[in-house]
């Protein structure tokens, strides 16, 4: 039997059944943008930055199965119009300021902003008030820029099994809590040896007192952009960005 | 007296939710359930309530504070011993549910969202309430308080102050009136309980849903899915467990702004949703069936469960319901708690199972795995009416009502500029012409057909019909008048979005909060052409690219009425070329109010020079 094959941009890619597009992808060597999804996870798709176009309708790459002489747009002007959009609103709903940030080149979505070429926020920053958790001597938690995918809410919970995290709130006042009556992660049995302490895409998880060990400049992103991490055929050590 | 949180005790607070706890199995599927109850008997739900029922139910205390933080209706923090909801839905505001609430917030002296501070009394909006033919409305502690008047709120902030019971304030403002005018076939109808169960029953499960499937009956709830399909998949979906069975689902949460015609039917003719539900589910093969009730529609909830304990007793429910021997079935009732959001079907499920209402990643779709994990019918409160009747009257009855694609009748919910509000039952194909004269809109600029999700319609529209094959509606039908400001209608629905949306997805969640602060710019008189084009920018991303049906409409109003009634945006936009947001003289003015200094130097930009001028 003909292995099953889907058309991404115009180049065929095998898949076997039960995968998604997005994993059909990342196998090939494609570079489809993303954030909230993460191999080792159930996928979720609430970022929304790998939408994609299959068969003529937008879908999340993360969740959609691929299905055999499937048509997917990935890498088009209007897709990545919308996502550097998705940027956008992800920038201007938390307080990001990459300059001073400790995960600055190690940090996906600044990876991204670069990769999509986001010029500017474009729309009213929200400025948000987070404040940050310090209680925990190993980790800190700085919630202003936190974009909501839950990788930690999944490492903890799935991973972990100790459900550090969760959401609460809704619509734009939807955020991160910690699972104590104190609110605070020094009261939870949080642990920097965690999944979930070494999955947050951007800088809402840090360890203490690292920060700077390896100097702005010299990290992941700053030495290739992602695109081209992703690019690298698999196996030859740039199959994606290390999460 | 404000209850603070130190003084709830933890180990007072575990006994005093012992009961609640204990009444619902500590089953952490309830603990939707459990965590209204909970804020019933301490009034909101303080940290140690939530440890306390984390422990109860065995999950993790940070899920359960989650979903505490989800829903509109249960407080995290203090609120006043009388809660005051104003229904903030476009018409409610056509009557002058603004000036109402200020008037009693003057009254009480207090300031809208705030707790007064001897804890006694909040005031605030929330979305519709359901009530738009009976207008201005407002919730107090739950309860629905409609026709509010001038004299009204003066009388309700007397009561308040002088703390008079609830319970105690007269009758008559609490009733809810049906305000049906023009009845049809299902309206008209006056079964008995029970009757079309047993018409079911008698012509057995397959000819039943031949019947259904001649009827060509289309889900009521505004997706207009055939019925029929949807119960086939279901019925011929293996069950993951064999033990769980298949479920049905009756969807009441209705909570489209404009419409109310659920309300009407749970109120009125609860028996034949009862019915329905039975014939669905002896239809599909379900042993259980789940009514999900909008939280605004609690007040019908007592009702509701004398009528099915009503049911048990006449053996219509329970062990070997309606006689047949192999078959037990039972109808169970879960509240909501203030999301539209749950009323798209996958996220009333999730909720139903006592989680955040986020909607699911379809497929799989309910049919195959919903509640549980199970195959799900999930059916919309009309639909199962309808459902009933064809059991009662069959299937070609059926479709000889209405239009080839879009049989049967439909209920419309109709309120705003109109001499007669309510609900009207016509066979679908009936004209925006027709129904404009009948319930007496004489002076029509537009109809918002199906809600803010729906379409707006212009005068050039109105020999449309109403029918899945031209204009598709889950009811609402809001009318406004020459006079009216579409631009505003828009923007309530702007907010509305903004406050609805679950915030699952990153463009729903940030989208339609830029766009309600995109109209509030150009409301102060603040926009510019640009401000139109990102609100037509953002549309498209959010049809593209939202989770759900929420995102995916939420600019539809705003795209209608911009293309349709740009004037009303136009007029307002203070230059064609780019204004900013950001207004330093604004942001100076805390720290005018700190330093208690409001000199002409303490301002900046065109206000200094006004209050030099004035000098």
């Amino acid at each position: 039997m003909n292995t099953p094959t889907l058309l991404l941009d115009g180049l065929p890619v095998p898949f076997s059944v039960g995968q998604t597009i997005m994993e059909a992808a990342t196998a090939a060597g494609i570079f489809i943008p993303h954030l909230c999804h993460h191999p080792d996870f159930k996928p979720q798709g609430s970022c929304k930055l790998c939408t994609v176009k299959a068969n003529g309708r937008y879908v999340s790459a993360c969740t959609m199965p691929a299905k055999d002489g499937m048509e997917v747009e990935n890498n088009s002007p209007d897709l990545n119009d919308k996502r550097r959009t998705l940027l956008q609103m992800l920038f201007v709903e938390g307080n990001h300021f990459c300059p001073s940030c400790e995960k600055s080149g190690d940090c996906l979505l600044q990876a991204l902003a670069y990769e999509l070429e986001m010029l500017t926020a474009h729309f009213p920053q929200f400025y948000p008030d987070r404040p940050v958790d310090a209680s925990h001597p190993e980790v800190l938690l700085d919630f202003n820029r936190c974009i909501l995918c839950e990788l930690c809410v999944r490492a903890s919970r799935e991973v972990d099994g100790k459900n550090v995290f969760a959401l609460s709130g809704r619509g734009i006042g939807k955020h991160l809590i910690v699972n104590a009556e104190s609110g605070r992660l020094a009261d939870t049995g949080f642990s920097l040896a965690d999944k979930a302490a070494h999955v947050c895409p951007v800088g809402v998880i840090l360890a203490k007192r690292r920060g700077f060990l390896q100097p702005i400049g010299c990290r992941r992103y700053d030495r290739q952009p992602i695109g081209m991490q992703f690019a690298s055929p698999p196996g030859s050590g740039g199959n994606g960005p290390e999460h | 007296m404000v209850v603070a949180d130190e003084c709830f005790d933890a180990t007072a607070v575990a006994a005093l939710l012992q009961p609640v706890v204990d009444r619902h199995r500590r089953d952490p599927l309830r603990l939707l359930q459990i965590l209204r109850e909970a804020q019933e008997v301490l009034g909101y739900l303080p940290r140690t309530a939530l440890t306390a029922i984390a422990d109860a139910v065995e999950l993790p205390r940070a899920r359960v504070e989650g979903v505490a933080g989800f829903y509109s209706f249960l407080h995290l923090q203090p609120v006043g011993r009388y809660r005051i909801l104003f229904s903030d839905n476009v018409t409610d505001r056509m009557l002058g549910s603004v000036e109402l609430m200020d008037r009693l917030c003057h009254r009480l002296w207090i300031e809208r969202g705030k707790v007064s501070e001897d804890g006694l009394v909040s005031v605030d909006t929330t979305s519709c309430t359901g009530m738009c033919d009976q207008g201005p409305a407002l919730l107090v502690n739950g309860r629905p308080l409609t026709r509010l008047s001038a004299e009204r709120i003066d009388r309700i902030s007397e009561l308040v102050r002088a703390q008079v019971a609830v319970s105690d304030w007269p009758e008559e403002w609490f009733l809810v009136a049906d305000n049906i005018r023009r009845r049809d076939v299902l309206l008209a109808t006056a079964s008995t309980p029970g009757e079309a169960m047993r018409a079911a029953v008698a012509r057995g499960r397959e000819p039943l849903l031949d019947e259904l499937k001649r009827s060509n009956l289309r889900g009521r709830g505004g997706a207009g899915f055939t019925t029929h399909t949807k119960w086939e998949a279901a019925r011929c979906a293996p069950c993951r467990d064999p033990q769980g069975g298949r479920y049905l689902v009756c969807n009441a949460d209705e909570g489209e702004p404009g419409t109310f015609k659920d309300r009407v039917l749970l109120a009125s003719h609860a028996d034949l949703v009862f019915d329905g539900m039975s014939v669905a589910a002896f239809a599909i093969g379900a042993r259980q069936g789940l009514l999900y009730l909008r939280g605004e529609y609690a007040w019908l909830l007592p009702a509701l469960n004398e009528n099915l304990a009503r049911r048990r007793r006449n053996g219509l429910l329970g062990v070997a319901a309606c006689g047949q021997q192999d078959w037990n079935f039972d109808i169970d009732i879960h509240l909501g708690a203030g999301a539209y959001v749950c009323g798209e079907e996958t996220a009333l499920l999730e909720s139903l199972e006592g989680r955040r209402g986020v909607p699911r990643i379809r497929p799989p779709y309910p049919a195959q795995q919903g509640y549980r994990g199970q195959p799900t019918v999930v059916n919309n409160v009309e639909t199962l009416c309808k459902v009933g009747l064809i059991a009662l009257r069959g299937g070609d009855w059926f479709a000889g009502l209405g239009t080839k694609q879009s049989t049967g009748t439909k209920l419309l919910s109709i309120a705003g500029d109109v001499e007669s509000p309510g609900v009207y039952e016509y066979p679908f194909g009936v004209s925006i012409d027709q129904v404009l004269h009948d319930c007496g809109a004489g002076n029509a600029q537009a109809v918002q057909v199906g809600g803010p999700s729906g379409s707006c319609l212009a005068l050039h529209e109105f020999t449309r019909r109403i029918a899945f094959e031209d204009v598709p509606t889950a009811g609402a039908f809001t009318v406004f008048g020459a006079h009216r400001d579409l631009f505003e209608v828009a923007r309530n629905f702007a907010h509305f979005f903004a406050h609805e949306s679950c915030g699952f997805c990153t463009p729903c969640r940030v989208g339609t909060t830029l766009v309600a602060n995109c109209m509030d710019k150009i409301a102060r008189g603040d926009g510019s052409q640009y401000d139109i084009n990102e609100i037509f920018r953002i549309h498209r991303l959010l049809h593209a690219a939202s989770h759900c049906g929420l995102g995916q409409t939420a600019c539809n109003p705003l795209f209608d009425t911009l293309n349709k009634f740009r004037p009303a945006y136009e007029r307002r936009l203070r230059s064609l070329d780019f204004v900013p947001a950001f207004d330093l003289d604004q942001s100076l003015s805390i720290a005018r109010q700190m330093t208690v200094r409001d000199d002409p130097a303490a301002h900046f930009g065109p206000a200094a020079g006004v209050q030099r001028a004035e000098r």
